[in-house]
Protein backbone atom coordinates (compact mmCIF):
# COMPACT_ATOMS: atom_id res chain seq x y z
CA UNK A 1 0.00 0.00 0.00
CA UNK A 2 2.82 2.06 1.25
CA UNK A 3 4.83 1.79 -2.52
CA UNK A 4 1.12 2.26 -3.97
CA UNK A 5 1.14 5.73 -2.75
CA UNK A 6 4.38 6.80 -3.58
CA UNK A 7 3.82 5.47 -7.41
CA UNK A 8 1.13 7.95 -7.37
CA UNK A 9 1.15 11.60 -8.15
CA UNK A 10 -0.64 14.79 -8.45
CA UNK A 11 -3.74 15.42 -10.54
CA UNK A 12 -6.17 18.54 -11.67
CA UNK A 13 -9.07 18.90 -14.28
CA UNK A 14 -9.49 22.63 -14.62
CA UNK A 15 -12.24 24.05 -16.64
CA UNK A 16 -12.42 28.23 -17.36
CA UNK A 17 -15.58 28.01 -14.84
CA UNK A 18 -14.21 25.56 -12.08
CA UNK A 19 -12.04 23.45 -10.51
CA UNK A 20 -13.03 20.22 -11.74
CA UNK A 21 -11.12 17.23 -10.36
CA UNK A 22 -8.13 17.59 -7.88
CA UNK A 23 -6.67 13.98 -6.49
CA UNK A 24 -3.72 12.00 -6.28
CA UNK A 25 -3.70 9.42 -8.52
CA UNK A 26 -2.06 6.53 -10.19
CA UNK A 27 -1.97 7.00 -14.21
CA UNK A 28 -3.70 9.40 -16.78
CA UNK A 29 -4.16 8.64 -20.06
CA UNK A 30 -4.12 11.41 -22.28
CA UNK A 31 -5.15 12.11 -26.19
CA UNK A 32 -2.12 14.30 -26.87
CA UNK A 33 -2.43 16.32 -30.14
CA UNK A 34 0.30 13.80 -31.64
CA UNK A 35 -1.03 10.61 -30.12
CA UNK A 36 -2.55 9.28 -27.09
CA UNK A 37 0.37 9.13 -24.11
CA UNK A 38 -0.03 7.99 -20.99
CA UNK A 39 1.66 9.57 -17.56
CA UNK A 40 2.48 8.03 -14.55
CA UNK A 41 4.15 9.63 -11.88
CA UNK A 42 7.61 11.00 -12.38
CA UNK A 43 7.30 11.60 -15.64
CA UNK A 44 9.52 13.66 -17.73
CA UNK A 45 8.26 17.16 -18.26
CA UNK A 46 5.98 18.22 -20.32
CA UNK A 47 3.60 20.74 -22.65
CA UNK A 48 0.84 19.44 -24.89
CA UNK A 49 -2.25 20.65 -26.51
CA UNK A 50 -4.72 17.91 -26.05
CA UNK A 51 -7.57 17.01 -28.80
CA UNK A 52 -10.82 16.23 -28.60
CA UNK A 53 -11.30 13.33 -26.76
CA UNK A 54 -11.47 10.70 -23.72
CA UNK A 55 -9.11 10.70 -20.60
CA UNK A 56 -8.62 7.88 -18.73
CA UNK A 57 -7.86 8.41 -14.90
CA UNK A 58 -6.90 5.25 -12.82
CA UNK A 59 -6.78 6.55 -9.16
CA UNK A 60 -4.59 3.23 -8.15
CA UNK A 61 -3.46 0.36 -10.09
CA UNK A 62 -5.73 -2.17 -11.24
CA UNK A 63 -9.01 0.23 -10.74
CA UNK A 64 -11.53 0.53 -13.26
CA UNK A 65 -10.47 3.97 -15.06
CA UNK A 66 -12.87 7.25 -14.71
CA UNK A 67 -13.28 8.51 -17.86
CA UNK A 68 -14.19 11.64 -18.63
CA UNK A 69 -14.71 13.72 -21.99
CA UNK A 70 -13.06 16.87 -22.82
CA UNK A 71 -13.54 19.21 -25.62
CA UNK A 72 -9.82 19.91 -26.21
CA UNK A 73 -7.42 21.59 -24.07
CA UNK A 74 -3.75 21.82 -22.44
CA UNK A 75 -1.94 19.26 -20.45
CA UNK A 76 0.68 20.76 -18.77
CA UNK A 77 3.03 17.59 -16.94
CA UNK A 78 5.84 17.85 -14.57
CA UNK A 79 7.32 14.85 -12.13
CA UNK A 80 5.01 15.52 -8.95
CA UNK A 81 1.84 16.52 -11.06
CA UNK A 82 -0.18 17.20 -14.06
CA UNK A 83 -2.24 19.54 -14.85
CA UNK A 84 -5.10 19.49 -17.50
CA UNK A 85 -6.82 22.94 -19.13
CA UNK A 86 -10.19 21.36 -20.36
CA UNK A 87 -11.99 23.99 -22.63
CA UNK A 88 -14.92 21.64 -21.73
CA UNK A 89 -15.42 18.34 -19.49
CA UNK A 90 -18.33 15.54 -18.98
CA UNK A 91 -18.26 12.37 -17.57
CA UNK A 92 -18.76 9.69 -20.48
CA UNK A 93 -21.05 8.51 -18.25
CA UNK A 94 -23.41 11.32 -18.55
CA UNK A 95 -22.85 12.02 -22.28
CA UNK A 96 -26.31 10.73 -24.34
CA UNK A 97 -25.45 9.46 -27.73
CA UNK A 98 -29.01 10.10 -29.36
CA UNK A 99 -28.62 13.76 -28.65
CA UNK A 100 -24.83 13.95 -30.09
CA UNK A 101 -26.22 12.78 -33.02
CA UNK A 102 -28.87 14.72 -33.43
CA UNK A 103 -26.08 17.80 -32.48
CA UNK A 104 -23.99 15.89 -35.63
CA UNK A 105 -26.80 16.30 -38.00
CA UNK A 106 -27.63 20.19 -36.76
CA UNK A 107 -24.18 20.69 -37.13
CA UNK A 108 -24.07 18.99 -40.28
CA UNK A 109 -27.02 20.91 -41.94
CA UNK A 110 -25.12 23.92 -40.74
CA UNK A 111 -22.37 23.54 -42.56
CA UNK A 112 -23.81 22.79 -45.52
CA UNK A 113 -25.91 26.46 -45.38
CA UNK A 114 -22.78 28.06 -44.15
CA UNK A 115 -21.12 30.59 -46.97
CA UNK A 116 -18.57 32.42 -46.04
CA UNK A 117 -15.03 30.60 -44.85
CA UNK A 118 -15.56 31.96 -41.04
CA UNK A 119 -18.55 29.77 -40.33
CA UNK A 120 -17.18 27.20 -42.07
CA UNK A 121 -14.41 27.13 -39.76
CA UNK A 122 -16.29 27.30 -36.87
CA UNK A 123 -18.93 24.75 -37.53
CA UNK A 124 -16.05 22.53 -38.60
CA UNK A 125 -14.34 22.76 -35.64
CA UNK A 126 -17.48 22.46 -33.26
CA UNK A 127 -18.42 19.01 -35.63
CA UNK A 128 -14.71 18.06 -34.70
CA UNK A 129 -15.50 17.67 -31.13
CA UNK A 130 -19.08 16.17 -31.63
CA UNK A 131 -17.55 13.74 -33.76
CA UNK A 132 -15.02 13.01 -30.88
CA UNK A 133 -17.66 12.81 -28.03
CA UNK A 134 -19.56 10.24 -29.92
CA UNK A 135 -16.54 8.08 -30.68
CA UNK A 136 -16.27 8.59 -26.92
CA UNK A 137 -19.71 7.08 -25.81
CA UNK A 138 -19.66 4.50 -29.01
CA UNK A 139 -16.15 3.47 -28.41
CA UNK A 140 -16.25 3.33 -32.45
CA UNK A 141 -14.04 5.70 -34.85
CA UNK A 142 -17.23 7.37 -36.03
CA UNK A 143 -17.27 8.12 -39.81
CA UNK B 1 -50.62 74.30 1.10
CA UNK B 2 -50.66 70.96 0.55
CA UNK B 3 -53.24 68.97 3.49
CA UNK B 4 -52.99 66.70 5.49
CA UNK B 5 -54.17 63.99 3.10
CA UNK B 6 -51.25 65.20 0.52
CA UNK B 7 -48.35 64.13 3.34
CA UNK B 8 -49.70 60.95 3.77
CA UNK B 9 -49.88 59.85 0.15
CA UNK B 10 -46.17 61.54 0.05
CA UNK B 11 -44.83 59.53 3.19
CA UNK B 12 -46.66 56.42 1.40
CA UNK B 13 -45.13 56.51 -1.54
CA UNK B 14 -41.36 57.66 0.27
CA UNK B 15 -42.04 54.34 1.69
CA UNK B 16 -42.43 52.26 -0.95
CA UNK B 17 -39.93 53.74 -2.48
CA UNK B 18 -37.86 52.62 0.43
CA UNK B 19 -38.79 48.99 -0.06
CA UNK B 20 -37.92 48.34 -3.39
CA UNK B 21 -34.60 50.11 -2.89
CA UNK B 22 -33.83 47.92 0.25
CA UNK B 23 -34.85 44.64 -1.57
CA UNK B 24 -32.44 45.51 -4.37
CA UNK B 25 -29.91 46.32 -2.01
CA UNK B 26 -30.54 42.74 -0.64
CA UNK B 27 -30.32 40.90 -4.05
CA UNK B 28 -27.67 42.66 -5.27
CA UNK B 29 -26.05 41.67 -2.33
CA UNK B 30 -26.57 37.56 -2.75
CA UNK B 31 -26.24 38.18 -6.62
CA UNK B 32 -22.57 39.96 -5.47
CA UNK B 33 -21.58 36.70 -3.14
CA UNK B 34 -22.14 34.08 -6.22
CA UNK B 35 -20.07 36.55 -8.70
CA UNK B 36 -17.64 36.49 -6.55
CA UNK B 37 -17.75 32.94 -5.84
CA UNK B 38 -17.81 32.03 -9.21
CA UNK B 39 -14.68 34.48 -9.88
CA UNK B 40 -12.83 32.73 -7.24
CA UNK B 41 -13.89 29.17 -8.94
CA UNK B 42 -12.37 30.26 -12.24
CA UNK B 43 -8.75 31.45 -10.77
CA UNK B 44 -7.10 28.44 -10.80
CA UNK B 45 -7.57 27.56 -14.63
CA UNK B 46 -5.86 31.38 -15.64
CA UNK B 47 -3.35 30.87 -12.81
CA UNK B 48 -2.77 27.42 -14.75
CA UNK B 49 -2.98 29.11 -18.03
CA UNK B 50 -0.30 31.85 -17.41
CA UNK B 51 2.26 29.70 -15.61
CA UNK B 52 2.16 27.17 -18.84
CA UNK B 53 2.46 30.32 -21.24
CA UNK B 54 5.24 32.05 -19.34
CA UNK B 55 6.80 28.06 -19.78
CA UNK B 56 6.28 28.06 -23.51
CA UNK B 57 6.86 31.80 -24.10
CA UNK B 58 10.34 31.43 -22.27
CA UNK B 59 11.43 28.32 -24.42
CA UNK B 60 9.98 29.83 -27.88
CA UNK B 61 12.36 31.54 -29.47
CA UNK B 62 10.81 35.43 -30.66
CA UNK B 63 10.96 35.50 -34.73
CA UNK B 64 8.57 37.06 -37.60
CA UNK B 65 7.27 33.90 -37.71
CA UNK B 66 6.02 33.58 -34.06
CA UNK B 67 2.41 33.89 -33.42
CA UNK B 68 0.78 37.57 -35.02
CA UNK B 69 -1.06 37.51 -31.08
CA UNK B 70 2.27 37.78 -29.24
CA UNK B 71 4.52 40.11 -32.21
CA UNK B 72 1.75 42.14 -33.34
CA UNK B 73 1.00 43.41 -36.91
CA UNK B 74 4.25 45.49 -37.04
CA UNK B 75 1.68 48.24 -37.12
CA UNK B 76 -0.37 50.12 -34.37
CA UNK B 77 -2.66 51.85 -36.60
CA UNK B 78 -5.80 50.72 -36.07
CA UNK B 79 -7.47 50.00 -32.53
CA UNK B 80 -10.17 48.07 -31.37
CA UNK B 81 -11.44 48.82 -27.96
CA UNK B 82 -13.63 46.52 -26.32
CA UNK B 83 -15.88 47.81 -23.58
CA UNK B 84 -17.17 46.07 -20.88
CA UNK B 85 -20.62 47.58 -19.23
CA UNK B 86 -23.51 45.79 -17.64
CA UNK B 87 -27.07 45.35 -19.26
CA UNK B 88 -29.15 47.58 -16.24
CA UNK B 89 -28.68 50.75 -14.90
CA UNK B 90 -29.54 51.51 -11.40
CA UNK B 91 -25.68 51.38 -10.38
CA UNK B 92 -24.21 54.58 -9.23
CA UNK B 93 -21.29 55.79 -11.25
CA UNK B 94 -20.68 52.25 -12.47
CA UNK B 95 -20.95 52.85 -16.12
CA UNK B 96 -20.62 56.67 -16.23
CA UNK B 97 -17.09 56.04 -15.06
CA UNK B 98 -16.31 53.50 -17.56
CA UNK B 99 -17.73 55.34 -20.19
CA UNK B 100 -16.26 58.66 -19.88
CA UNK B 101 -12.78 56.60 -19.66
CA UNK B 102 -14.01 55.20 -23.52
CA UNK B 103 -14.64 58.29 -24.47
CA UNK B 104 -11.58 59.78 -23.00
CA UNK B 105 -9.17 56.89 -24.87
CA UNK B 106 -11.04 57.62 -28.03
CA UNK B 107 -10.37 60.84 -27.86
CA UNK B 108 -6.83 60.50 -27.41
CA UNK B 109 -6.42 57.74 -30.18
CA UNK B 110 -8.01 59.80 -32.49
CA UNK B 111 -5.81 62.89 -31.22
CA UNK B 112 -2.67 60.57 -32.14
CA UNK B 113 -4.12 60.19 -35.87
CA UNK B 114 -5.34 56.26 -34.92
CA UNK B 115 -8.01 54.52 -36.50
CA UNK B 116 -10.71 53.66 -33.23
CA UNK B 117 -13.07 50.53 -33.85
CA UNK B 118 -15.63 49.69 -30.83
CA UNK B 119 -17.14 46.27 -29.47
CA UNK B 120 -19.39 47.07 -27.16
CA UNK B 121 -20.73 44.54 -24.15
CA UNK B 122 -23.37 45.36 -22.04
CA UNK B 123 -26.97 47.87 -23.26
CA UNK B 124 -25.49 50.71 -21.16
CA UNK B 125 -22.25 50.67 -23.81
CA UNK B 126 -24.12 50.48 -26.73
CA UNK B 127 -26.68 53.22 -26.01
CA UNK B 128 -24.48 55.52 -24.14
CA UNK B 129 -22.01 55.82 -27.51
CA UNK B 130 -24.29 54.92 -30.15
CA UNK B 131 -24.57 58.40 -30.22
CA UNK B 132 -21.43 59.90 -30.84
CA UNK B 133 -19.62 57.00 -32.37
CA UNK B 134 -22.19 55.04 -34.21
CA UNK B 135 -19.85 54.55 -36.91
CA UNK B 136 -17.14 52.93 -35.02
CA UNK B 137 -19.34 50.37 -33.24
CA UNK B 138 -18.62 46.78 -34.85
CA UNK B 139 -21.19 44.76 -32.79
CA UNK B 140 -22.38 44.97 -29.81
CA UNK B 141 -23.10 42.11 -27.27
CA UNK B 142 -26.31 42.25 -24.61
CA UNK B 143 -27.56 39.60 -22.42
CA UNK B 144 -24.17 38.64 -21.45
CA UNK B 145 -24.63 36.53 -17.89
CA UNK B 146 -28.27 36.78 -17.88
CA UNK B 147 -28.95 33.63 -16.35
CA UNK B 148 -27.09 35.52 -13.17
CA UNK B 149 -23.86 33.73 -14.38
CA UNK B 150 -20.86 34.39 -16.84
CA UNK B 151 -20.70 31.23 -19.39
CA UNK B 152 -17.33 30.90 -20.65
CA UNK B 153 -18.65 30.67 -24.27
CA UNK B 154 -20.13 33.59 -23.85
CA UNK B 155 -16.90 35.48 -23.10
CA UNK B 156 -15.50 32.93 -26.21
CA UNK B 157 -18.04 34.14 -28.07
CA UNK B 158 -16.77 38.13 -28.14
CA UNK B 159 -12.96 36.58 -28.31
CA UNK B 160 -13.94 34.83 -31.52
CA UNK B 161 -15.28 37.97 -32.69
CA UNK B 162 -11.80 39.86 -32.10
CA UNK B 163 -10.01 37.33 -33.52
CA UNK B 164 -11.64 36.66 -36.79
CA UNK B 165 -11.22 40.61 -36.80
CA UNK B 166 -7.74 40.14 -36.14
CA UNK B 167 -6.76 37.80 -38.82
CA UNK B 168 -8.80 39.58 -41.47
CA UNK B 169 -6.36 42.28 -40.82
CA UNK B 170 -8.70 44.70 -40.17
CA UNK B 171 -7.38 45.51 -36.42
CA UNK B 172 -3.69 45.84 -35.22
CA UNK B 173 -4.38 46.34 -31.49
CA UNK B 174 -6.81 45.39 -28.93
CA UNK B 175 -8.02 46.63 -25.90
CA UNK B 176 -10.50 45.72 -23.16
CA UNK B 177 -12.02 48.57 -21.11
CA UNK B 178 -13.13 47.44 -18.19
CA UNK B 179 -14.28 47.93 -14.25
CA UNK B 180 -11.79 46.12 -12.38
CA UNK B 181 -13.20 44.82 -9.13
CA UNK B 182 -10.93 46.06 -6.33
CA UNK B 183 -13.45 45.58 -3.37
CA UNK B 184 -16.79 45.78 -2.91
CA UNK B 185 -16.38 49.13 -2.30
CA UNK B 186 -14.01 50.24 -5.55
CA UNK B 187 -14.52 49.10 -8.98
CA UNK B 188 -12.03 50.73 -10.66
CA UNK B 189 -12.69 51.36 -14.97
CA UNK B 190 -9.17 50.08 -16.71
CA UNK B 191 -8.04 49.49 -20.01
CA UNK B 192 -5.53 46.31 -20.58
CA UNK B 193 -4.03 45.77 -23.66
CA UNK B 194 -4.64 42.03 -24.87
CA UNK B 195 -3.63 42.07 -28.71
CA UNK B 196 -0.27 41.87 -29.00
CA UNK B 197 -0.02 39.86 -25.82
CA UNK B 198 1.92 41.05 -23.09
CA UNK B 199 3.41 38.21 -20.46
CA UNK B 200 2.11 38.97 -17.24
CA UNK B 201 5.22 40.01 -15.06
CA UNK B 202 4.03 37.96 -11.84
CA UNK B 203 3.38 34.84 -13.87
CA UNK B 204 7.31 34.31 -14.71
CA UNK B 205 8.32 35.74 -11.04
CA UNK B 206 5.79 32.43 -10.10
CA UNK B 207 8.03 29.86 -12.39
CA UNK B 208 11.09 31.56 -11.77
CA UNK B 209 11.95 28.96 -8.83
CA UNK B 210 10.36 25.82 -10.61
CA UNK B 211 12.79 26.67 -13.80
CA UNK B 212 16.07 25.99 -11.54
CA UNK B 213 14.91 22.86 -10.38
CA UNK B 214 13.87 21.83 -13.97
CA UNK B 215 17.13 23.39 -15.30
CA UNK B 216 18.31 19.78 -16.02
CA UNK B 217 15.06 18.51 -17.59
CA UNK B 218 13.88 21.50 -19.72
CA UNK B 219 10.20 21.13 -21.03
CA UNK B 220 9.21 18.99 -23.84
CA UNK B 221 6.61 20.65 -25.73
CA UNK B 222 4.44 18.84 -28.33
CA UNK B 223 3.66 20.15 -31.12
CA UNK B 224 7.01 22.98 -30.73
CA UNK B 225 7.01 25.87 -29.37
CA UNK B 226 5.38 28.39 -31.30
CA UNK B 227 2.85 25.94 -32.72
CA UNK B 228 1.61 25.67 -29.26
CA UNK B 229 1.78 29.13 -28.19
CA UNK B 230 -0.41 29.65 -31.58
CA UNK B 231 -2.55 27.53 -29.41
CA UNK B 232 -2.22 29.11 -26.30
CA UNK B 233 -2.55 33.02 -27.61
CA UNK B 234 -6.20 32.79 -28.33
CA UNK B 235 -7.17 30.44 -25.55
CA UNK B 236 -5.61 33.00 -23.04
CA UNK B 237 -7.53 35.57 -24.77
CA UNK B 238 -10.79 33.79 -24.33
CA UNK B 239 -9.82 33.71 -20.16
CA UNK B 240 -9.03 37.26 -19.83
CA UNK B 241 -12.07 38.31 -21.71
CA UNK B 242 -13.71 35.74 -19.38
CA UNK B 243 -12.08 37.47 -16.06
CA UNK B 244 -13.06 40.87 -17.14
CA UNK B 245 -16.64 39.57 -17.28
CA UNK B 246 -16.56 38.05 -14.07
CA UNK B 247 -15.04 40.99 -12.82
CA UNK B 248 -17.68 43.67 -14.47
CA UNK B 249 -20.41 41.31 -12.82
CA UNK B 250 -19.51 41.21 -9.63
CA UNK B 251 -18.89 45.20 -9.79
CA UNK B 252 -22.19 46.06 -10.74
CA UNK B 253 -23.21 44.06 -8.14
CA UNK B 254 -21.52 45.24 -5.88
CA UNK B 255 -21.88 49.29 -7.25
CA UNK B 256 -25.89 48.60 -7.13
CA UNK B 257 -25.47 47.45 -3.89
CA UNK B 258 -23.64 50.31 -2.39
CA UNK B 259 -25.93 52.33 -4.45
CA UNK B 260 -29.13 51.14 -2.96
CA UNK B 261 -27.59 51.38 0.24
CA UNK B 262 -27.64 55.00 -0.29
CA UNK B 263 -30.81 55.55 -1.86
CA UNK B 264 -32.43 53.08 1.61
CA UNK B 265 -30.63 55.98 3.71
CA UNK B 266 -31.71 58.89 1.75
CA UNK B 267 -35.43 57.40 1.70
CA UNK B 268 -35.51 57.20 5.53
CA UNK B 269 -34.29 60.36 5.91
CA UNK B 270 -36.66 61.55 3.75
CA UNK B 271 -39.51 59.58 5.66
CA UNK B 272 -38.45 61.27 9.09
CA UNK B 273 -38.34 65.01 7.63
CA UNK B 274 -42.06 64.10 6.45
CA UNK B 275 -43.07 62.95 8.98
CA UNK B 276 -41.70 65.77 11.30
CA UNK B 277 -43.47 68.60 8.92
CA UNK B 278 -46.62 66.05 8.87
CA UNK B 279 -47.36 66.08 12.38
CA UNK B 280 -46.61 69.78 12.88
CA UNK B 281 -49.29 70.49 9.95
CA UNK B 282 -51.78 68.00 12.18
CA UNK B 283 -50.68 69.57 15.38
CA UNK B 284 -51.50 73.11 13.79
CA UNK B 285 -54.69 72.02 12.38
CA UNK B 286 -56.07 70.65 15.90
CA UNK B 287 -54.54 73.98 17.20
CA UNK B 288 -56.89 75.57 14.86
CA UNK B 289 -59.85 74.05 15.49
CA UNK B 290 -59.42 74.67 19.20
CA UNK B 291 -58.79 78.24 18.88
CA UNK B 292 -62.01 78.15 16.75
CA UNK B 293 -64.59 76.73 19.48
CA UNK B 294 -62.77 78.95 22.13
CA UNK B 295 -63.15 82.02 20.65
CA UNK B 296 -66.66 80.48 19.57
CA UNK B 297 -67.43 80.04 22.92
CA UNK B 298 -66.29 83.67 24.74
CA UNK B 299 -68.55 85.41 22.05
CA UNK B 300 -71.68 83.41 22.96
Amino acid sequence: MNEQTENNFDFELVSPERKLMSEKVWRVTIPGEEGDFGVLANHSSLVSSVRPGVIEILSAQGDAPTKIFIAGGFADVTAANCTILAEEAMMVDDLDQSEIEKEISDLEEKLNAATDNVEVNRYTTQLSIVKAKLTAVTGVLAA
Amino acid sequence: MPSLKDYRDRIASVKSTKKITSAMKMVAASKLKKAQSQAEASQPYARAMGEMLARVAEGAIVTSSSPKLLIGTGSDQTHLLVVVTSDRGLCGGFNGNLIRLARLEIMRLEGEGKTVKLITVGRKARDLLKRAHKDKILHSFTGIGGGSRVNFSEANEITQMVLEQFEAGNIDVVSMIYNNFKSVLTQEPLTQQIIPFKLPENAQVEVSDEKEENLLSPYAFEPEENEILGLLLPRNLGVQMFRALLDSAAGEQAARMTAMDNATRNAGEKIDGLTLVYNRARQAAITKELIEIISGAEAV
